[in-house]
């Protein structure tokens, strides 16, 4: 089924891969095989926080098969995905941070003596103190970056836009609540694997599991140090990302030191017991949120608090602080706004992002409230969320610019297919419904490190027999990012997508994409592609237009024919019509790019949550409780998704689906939790997450309301589902039981810890308490946009 | 170590490999055979990527000692088309999308292979029982379920 006016964009496609991926001929990192291959191990940390007295490895060395092992000294470059946090060695110089940190490598003949390598390795530790939570940070412990004792306190933000002590005070009601986002695991289904070869001429190739080879190109070169020109990163197809492959990691780097040392390719693919301790999942943070409302539900000041467990290092850290403030005022007009937010060290594994990176724990805090303040007021919860969205082409009071936005639809229609409001506060005990909302970006607006070239680039080659190739460095990592710029170009050239040849994710062969993440690649490099596409299709048309004698205006490309609408015999195939271009202007072959306008507000921290385009999202959950024994069974799910314009129907119904199913392993089961520094159970049987019989059925709607700077008017799909699932759980538990669980994944024994609490009078609340002090740093005031308050 | 010589038949062709007594099927197949189709996600028989297909019943192949396979049939994803045409489960899985990344496919259509064998028009909660041991992080399995129906429909 087409689209009017479209040839390949908007119907539902099977990925241009899927023939590949179901005849297991897909070869991920870990598939790889090169002829004499080492494989590679390291020596984790078993301690929480120590100091490195000595590290003896004469006897490893000594084993027959070993040939080569390396410690911190070897790698003494820090490095961090942000310039902001390098802070990271790949492999622990004097002192480990978190029970898994690297400290050791070995590569050898085979697995097993690599294992037994390890074994023969001693290091000698000193443990010294240890922070594992908030409250710790808060207090003068051993300084987990630096000497000293002091704060684990990594950074601190505090931003007011308006005014919030008026906007209070024009309030009729605010509400103060408190709620706790315990932090989750992407547990991608691979583990991370990497693949390096140093060949005879010194060139270094990494295949890596990841889900930004530009990134780990510059890490590779500046931790190794050799010149850019000499290291080819290839990122393999990834097998799940959703956040967790996105820093440079410590087993990439050792496994290029080691091929460099041994001059043989070295393999190193992490244990699933290796990959929870790599992390870079959700952070734990602790909100405290105030919100004014007026009677009739508008809200006139929020003050909005986050407290984020980073865990021992700083990875994305930084930019998920600004996230866990930035899109609140996305969704909802929020005429004043105050924003605080801490992030600590501790003894854990790095936190970082993980589908919705940083927006996630707000909008469970926010959607919540609203809820709760719906009832204070005796307003539905429709109508409360109606009565403050943000308007479509229109700025936030923290300088967001709104461009497309079908919110509005969205949640009328979810309201509508899932009848919301006849079952909402009254369906049978047991039984509700619940509804959030959620937004998020179309790609982050500025690049991870600050330079003013193109964030995605796209060459396309032609060869003479009309054959296409595309060149992209956007990694593939499961959510079709290559068969979405294969519909681009595909649409724009007037040939089956299927028939073009994509060669993506390699820094030898192609233009640089800054990488898969912030839901970037459909917006960022879909619009060079087509602009690429474009540029081709222009030379072709003109090349035809002079053999046919008419103007290029009068040409229609589609079909594989180039030529006039109607007139077969004024009209070229495909690949005559290149060779007339290839004839006329020589090689065949385009670049397009694109770089986001300039879209930072007058302020330090304006950077992060500026887009080029938002998704909106909006869900209706329908629970089942059992009150005796606290489980909640997802009946159904209903989700409307903004997506612009579905460029393939099937690719955005998937992640719409894959959206749903991780909010709600990460409402209800998903915690990556710890006993001290120890993780609790870093295996996937003990780290619950749903399977196939939790899984209810859901019912995607999409809404397009074609963005005007979206490739054929497209926005991200990736992440912004997630969004509203996590809330619409919990205000689904309120309807059905009456009890407000404010704390996140909602497991059985919360719901029966508040319906005891119910039974004996309180308030049916299971959640967090004050938090700990911190002080959030100077207050940056900010004036609301010109124009805003009319 | 002792190596012993293993004779077993993976997907229909007898194969003859000298291999520990302590050495998985994964393995085997994997590192031996270089059948890299078979995934592993855990290698503690949790995730499910690495089931395969012995004498027809899907194991998971990280916990079954290879030489238990002496003698035996072993089916992988490699072995699912005949004669060049996919299995109609491969169809399936491809046309309406029941792969994302993929890592997980493998496994979960070979654990969905023996079903079919076994029940051939399975309902909705056949089909997620049978596949309650195969985790996939993408999908929210709902397109899996549409693409075993539609396989065990086609092949009538």
């Amino acid at each position: 089924m087409t689209v009017p006016g479209f040839s390949y964009v908007g119907s539902s496609r099977p990925r241009v891969d899927a023939g590949a991926q179901v005849s297991g001929r897909t070869v991920f990192a870990d598939d790889i095989w090169l002829p004499g291959m080492l494989v590679g191990r390291q020596l984790r940390s078993p301690h929480g926080h120590a100091r490195i007295r000595r590290i003896d490895t004469a006897r490893a060395r000594a084993l027959e098969g070993v040939e080569a092992v390396i410690t911190g000294a070897d790698l003494p470059i820090t490095y961090g995905i942000l310039p902001v946090s390098q802070d990271e060695h790949a492999l622990a110089v004097e002192r480990v941070r978190y029970v898994g940190e690297p400290v050791v490598a070995v590569a050898a003949v085979d697995a097993e003596t690599a294992a037994r390598a390890l074994e023969l390795i001693e290091v000698e530790y000193e443990p010294i103190e240890e922070t594992v939570s908030l409250e710790e940070a808060a207090t003068d412990r051993v300084l987990i970056h630096g000497e000293g004792v002091g704060k684990n306190v990594h950074r601190s933000v505090a931003l007011e836009f308006g005014d919030v002590a008026r906007g209070f005070a024009e309030a009729d009601h605010i509400r103060e609540d408190l709620y706790d986002f315990r932090g989750s695991t992407h547990a991608a289904l691979e583990q991370h694997a990497a693949v390096a070869s140093c060949g005879a001429d010194g060139r270094l190739t990494v295949w890596s599991s990841t889900q930004v080879p530009h990134y780990l190109h510059r890490t590779l070169e500046k931790v190794l140090e050799l010149p850019a020109g000499r290291i080819r990163v290839v990122a393999t197809p990834v097998g799940g990302g959703f956040g967790g492959k996105t820093d440079p990691f410590s087993h990439e780097i050792v496994a290029a030191r080691l091929s460099m040392e041994t001059g043989r390719p070295v393999k190193i693919t992490l244990s699933r017991e290796e990959v929870f301790y790599s992390h870079r999942g959700r952070h734990p943070v602790l909100m405290w949120v105030r919100t004014g409302f007026r009677r009739d539900g508008t809200i006139t000041a929020m003050h909005f608090r986050t407290h984020l467990d980073g865990g021992a290092f700083g990875s994305y850290g930084l930019a998920t602080l600004y996230y866990t403030g930035a899109l609140q005022p996305s969704t909802y007009r929020i005429p004043n706004y105050k924003f605080e937010g801490v992030r600590v060290f501790t003894n854990k594994p790095p936190c970082g992002p993980k589908r919705g990176h940083g927006t996630p724990q707000p909008r469970f805090g926010l959607e919540c409230q609203l809820d709760a303040a719906a009832a204070d007021l005796g307003i539905d919860p429709v109508t409360i969320r109606l009565r403050n969205l943000v308007k479509p082409f229109s700025t936030t009071v923290n300088y967001l610019r709104i461009t497309s936005c079908g919110l509005r639809e969205c949640i009328e229609q979810v309201a509508a297919a899932s009848g919301f409001r006849e079952k909402h506060g009254r369906l049978p005990p047991g039984r509700g419904v619940g509804l959030a909302v959620g937004a998020y970006l179309s790609g982050a607006g500025l690049p991870i490190y600050w330079n003013d070239m193109p964030q995605s680039e796209v060459t396309i080659k032609v060869d003479r027999g009309g054959g296409v190739t595309v060149f992209s460095m956007a990694a593939d990592v499961g959510q079709g990012s290559t068969s979405v710029l294969a519909t681009i170009v595909g649409e724009v050239l007037g040939l089956d997508p299927s028939t073009l040849v994509m060669v993506t994710a390699d820094t030898d062969l192609t233009p640089v994409d800054l990488g898969s993440y912030s839901s970037r690649v459909t917006f960022m490099a879909g619009n060079a592609a087509l602009e690429a596409a474009q540029r081709i299709r222009d030379t072709v048309v003109e090349a035809v237009a002079a053999e046919l004698g008419t103007t290029g205006d009068m040409l229609v490309v589609a079909e594989g024919r180039v030529g006039v609408e109607g007139a077969p015999e004024k009209s070229m195939s495909w690949p005559d019509a290149v060779r007339a271009a290839i004839a006329r202007s020589g090689p065949l072959a385009a670049s397009g790019s694109y770089r986001a306008p300039d879209l930072a507000g007058p302020y330090k921290g304006s950077g992060v949550g500026i887009s080029p385009a938002y998704s909106f999202s909006a869900a209706v959950v329908e629970v089942e409780c059992d009150a005796e024994t606290g489980q909640v069974h997802v009946e159904r799910v209903w989700l409307a998704h903004d997506v612009g314009r579905a460029l393939n129907r099937l690719l955005v119904e998937g992640q719409i689906e894959g959206g749903i199913y991780m909010g709600l392993g990460e409402a209800l089961m998903e915690e990556q939790a710890f006993r001290g520094a120890l993780h609790r159970g870093p295996s996937l049987l003990d780290y619950k997450m749903p399977t196939f019989l939790d899984m209810p059925p859901v019912e995607s709607i999409l809404v397009e309301t074609v963005d005007p700077e979206g490739p054929f008017g497209a926005k991200e799909v990736g992440q912004g589902p997630l969004l509203p699932v996590i809330p619409a759980v919990a205000n689904a538990i309120h309807d059905a039981l009456g009890v407000r669980i404010d704390e996140v994944p909602i497991t059985p024994d919360k719901v029966v810890r508040a319906m005891r609490d119910l039974a004996k009078g309180g308030s049916g609340r299971v959640g967090p308490d004050s938090p700990p002090e911190f002080d959030f740093g100077r207050l940056i005031r900010v004036e609301v946009p010109e124009g805003f308050a009319s | 170590m002792t190596e012993r010589m293993l004779a077993l038949s993976v997907n229909g062709r007898e194969q003859r490999v000298l291999t520990t007594d302590h050495r998985t099927l994964l393995e085997l197949l994997r590192e031996d055979l270089r059948l890299t189709g078979t995934k592993h996600g855990c290698e503690l028989g949790e995730c499910g990527a690495c089931t395969v297909l012995v004498d027809g019943t899907p194991v998971l192949s990280c916990l079954t000692l290879a030489r238990s396979a002496g003698g035996r049939e072993v089916r992988t994803v490699e072995g699912l088309e005949t004669r060049g045409v996919p299995h109609p489960l491969q169809d399936a899985f491809a046309r309406l999308g029941a792969a994302q990344c993929g890592y997980c496919t493998p496994g979960m259509l070979m654990a969905a292979c023996a079903l079919l064998e076994s029940v051939p028009a399975p309902s909705a909660d056949e089909i997620r029982e049978a596949l309650s041991g195969n985790l996939c992080r993408c999908t929210g399995y709902q397109k899996i379920l549409d693409a075993v129906h539609l396989a065990a429909r086609s092949r009538g």
